[in-house]
């Protein structure tokens, strides 16, 4: 094939818009596909709003207690109201209001009185009353509800994490 | 290096035969007479790839129930990046897929590439046409607006004239309790997953035969020595792949697919209208009255199917270059003359949408003329947020539809309804259920009633004191006593005008202590904080002298 030098051209002139024109739609598919997989959510508002947790006035000194509450959740094309908690301990300085998930693996966790530490069912984390590591392989403390009180009601924010050896 | 990457094709085409199979795939001999004409059964090929590809996207971002799917379409459209790009390049797509297998048939039909020993791809072929009609008819109602749930309603009408087997065609569609969840599952599992597999599996039988039987040559080709079909004809289907993207593409980016509101069975003005390519169907079912309806609606198109099936073996002449097959160009010729003068009558009658019975009085552009029910229920429309997912006029679509069209429609216990439990009247409607006591509700549902296409970006533009005096004026009651734009009890005097009557000192003072200057005056004294009287008295200065 393409014995003589004019045939031999178109014959590359070919292959080369073949290559090029494919590479163009493929492209041009691709490129859309991997925005839309991959959205930079157009102006999102998750984590943006705060959420009446409930009234705290009843909250005893150093005993965590878990607040149940209704906040708006926006999934996809959804917005609903779920139930939600938090654990809420009122300290002698501050007043805490911890995530409901382990920063192990995401279980739900709960307080032992007996044991004076909240412990995490899945992987045996234990965490001190105020969300410190004590015991098993949870990487970090307990992240924290960004709070503020309005009156006797608490209201949360977003969820903010402490690093291992940052945390003040 | 090279060498590497040879030995390593090398070991794998030993082992699978892969790089053999694309040689023999692309140095396929094909006649020399094959060109440009050609092209087209690729294109059909590659715009099947280009569906399925975008059709995956956007399952990714899609819920198949009714009410969702509609709402995470929106989503798709509205929120995710490149999403109404996918939807565009989807939609069409379609109709492009539709235009290419047409121009594919017409090639061959006119060339008589079906002849002997062709029969059998031409049927296949004929298949796959009735497969992309059908991926057009299921695909329609995925959307879930009111198009969508529409046509899809006459399409299960018509499928139930089939003699016969109508009424189980319209079970396996799950149509029989109407248009709803069954219907709409059953459409989405035949668009997603059966029409797919169906159709790889023709197009392979019909690519398969094509490649058995070779290229049909013109006959004056017959005999001369073969080309390959790379890179040549590679080329020229891949420069139609790439002509028919751009159109694909500027299609997709420019020309916005209509999402319509949600499908509502309830709206008796929705004009319905199939596709393009199935509008000669529509047109021809006008020529058909009574009993007759099944000619037009099932007998005719079956028998079409059956004559496109028959071509191969209704003309049996020997092979003939393309410029002697003048019946065939006559045959194509009469049979698109049809097709175009049915879907141009039918383009041609299509009513505009039917306007509302409940016209507004034409005045109603200005908030001033609105009741003070009405502008409290503008007032209480803000207060809810309804605009988080409404627009009163149009603009940047909004999760829910755009009231100025839609609330002309719609009764006030419909309204009622919905504010009160939003899922309960549009299923799937994410609004949250409202707070408003019944009376605000009516007011609410009053205003709404009030929109029109034309007055809705002026009642948008209501001044907060306005809104805000509408709210005291109806907790107030004052409408017990007097009179606004019509509405209200006539035991005290008008207030149209009164604005024009007195000063804002002399309304303010009459206000706190009306008996100061009527002492004969049953009106009780209100003391408005200072931004209540302001507003207060700013409205009744805004308020129009009498009406006519």
């Amino acid at each position: 094939m393409g014995k003589d030098p004019q045939s031999s051209s178109r014959r590359t002139f070919y292959q080369r818009m073949i290559y090029g024109v494919s590479s163009l739609i493929a492209a041009s598919l691709t490129v859309p596909a991997v925005g839309y997989l991959f959205p930079s959510r157009r102006k999102g508002n998750a984590g943006k709003g705060w959420t009446d947790a409930g009234d705290v006035s009843a909250l005893p000194l150093n005993e965590p207690r878990e607040l149940a509450f209704q906040r708006k959740r926006v999934d996809g094309w959804k917005t609903s109201t779920e139930r939600a908690t938090a654990w809420v301990v009122r300290t002698d300085r501050e007043l805490i209001a911890f995530s409901p998930r382990c920063t192990h693996l995401g279980c739900g966790y709960h307080w032992e009185t007996d044991n004076d530490r909240f412990v995490c069912p899945c992987h045996t984390s234990g965490f001190s009353i105020t969300g410190e590591v004590l015991e098993g392989p949870a990487p970090r403390p307990l992240d924290r509800f960004e709070t503020r009180t309005e009156g006797n009601r608490l209201w949360l924010g977003r969820v903010r994490t402490i690093p291992e050896n940052g945390g003040q | 290096m090279r060498d590497l990457i040879r030995r390593i094709l090398d070991w794998v085409d030993h082992r699978t035969g892969f790089e053999t199979a694309v040689k023999n795939f692309l140095y396929e001999d094909i006649p020399a007479s094959s060109g440009w004409h050609q092209v087209f059964g690729s294109v059909a090929l590659f715009l099947f790839f280009v569906q399925a590809f975008t059709g995956v996207l956007l399952a990714f971002n899609y819920a198949p129930q009714p009410g969702d799917a509609y709402h995470s379409l929106q989503y798709i459209v509205n929120q995710i990046t490149g999403g109404r790009l996918i939807r565009g390049l989807h939609h069409w797509g379609s109709s492009l897929m539709v235009v290419v297998v047409g121009l594919h048939m017409i090639q061959v039909a006119l060339w008589g590439a079906y002849k002997k020993p062709r029969e059998a791809t031409w049927i296949l072929g004929v298949l796959l046409l009735l497969l992309v009609l059908a991926f057009g008819l299921t695909g329609y109602l995925l959307p879930w607006d009111n198009r969508a749930y529409w046509a899809t309603v006459v399409t299960i009408q018509i499928a139930g004239l089939a003699p016969l087997f109508g009424e189980y065609l319209v079970e396996f569609l799950g149509g029989t309790e109407g248009v709803g969840v069954s219907t709409f599952t059953r459409f989405y599992t035949l668009h997603v997953l059966m029409l797919p597999a169906l159709t790889v599996l023709v197009m392979m039988l019909h690519i398969h035969l094509v490649r058995k039987h070779g290229v049909t040559p013109s006959p004056r080709a017959i005999g001369k020595p073969k080309k390959k079909f790379y890179p040549g004809q590679a080329f020229k289907d891949l420069m139609a792949f790439f002509a028919v993207f751009i159109l694909l593409f500027v299609l997709a980016a420019t020309v916005d697919v209509p999402l319509e509101r949600l499908a509502d069975p309830s709206d008796s003005t929705y004009v319905p209208r199939p596709e393009w390519y199935f509008l000669f169907l529509f047109q021809m079912l006008k020529f058909f009255e009574g009993r007759w309806e099944v000619v037009g609606a099932v007998i005719l198109p079956t028998l079409a199917v059956l004559a496109l099936l028959a071509v191969p073996f209704l003309d049996r002449a020997k092979v003939k270059r393309i410029q002697q097959r003048t019946l065939a160009f006559a045959v194509v010729g009469v049979v698109l003359a049809g097709w175009l003068a049915l879907t141009v009558a039918a383009d041609l009658t299509t009513p505009e949408p039917v306007a509302s019975a409940r016209e507004t009085s034409p005045g109603a552009a200005d908030w001033r003329l609105l009741t003070p029910v009405e502008l409290a229920g503008r007032a209480y429309f803000r207060r809810e947020k309804c605009a988080d997912c409404h627009n009163l006029a149009e603009g940047e679509p909004k999760m829910g539809p755009t009231l100025a069209t839609v609330s002309q429609r719609k009764p006030t216990e419909w309204l009622m309804a919905h504010f009160g439990n939003p899922s309960e009247a549009v299923p799937g409607s994410p609004r949250p259920a409202t707070t408003l006591s019944d009376e605000d509700l009516n007011g609410l549902a009053a205003f709404v009633l009030k929109l029109t296409p034309t007055n809705a970006a002026a009642l948008e533009a209501v001044p907060p004191y306005a809104m805000r005096a509408a709210v005291i004026y109806q907790e107030s009651q004052c409408g017990a006593c007097h009179v606004v734009n019509g509405s209200g009890e006539e035991s005290g005097p008008p207030l149209n005008g009164v604005g024009q009557r007195r000063t804002a000192e002399w309304l303010e003072e009459h206000f706190r202590d009306p008996q100061k200057f009527d002492p004969q005056s049953v009106m009780p004294p209100y003391d408005f904080p200072t931004g209540d009287m302001k507003a207060m008295v700013a409205y009744m200065q805004a308020l129009p002298p009498e009406l006519q």
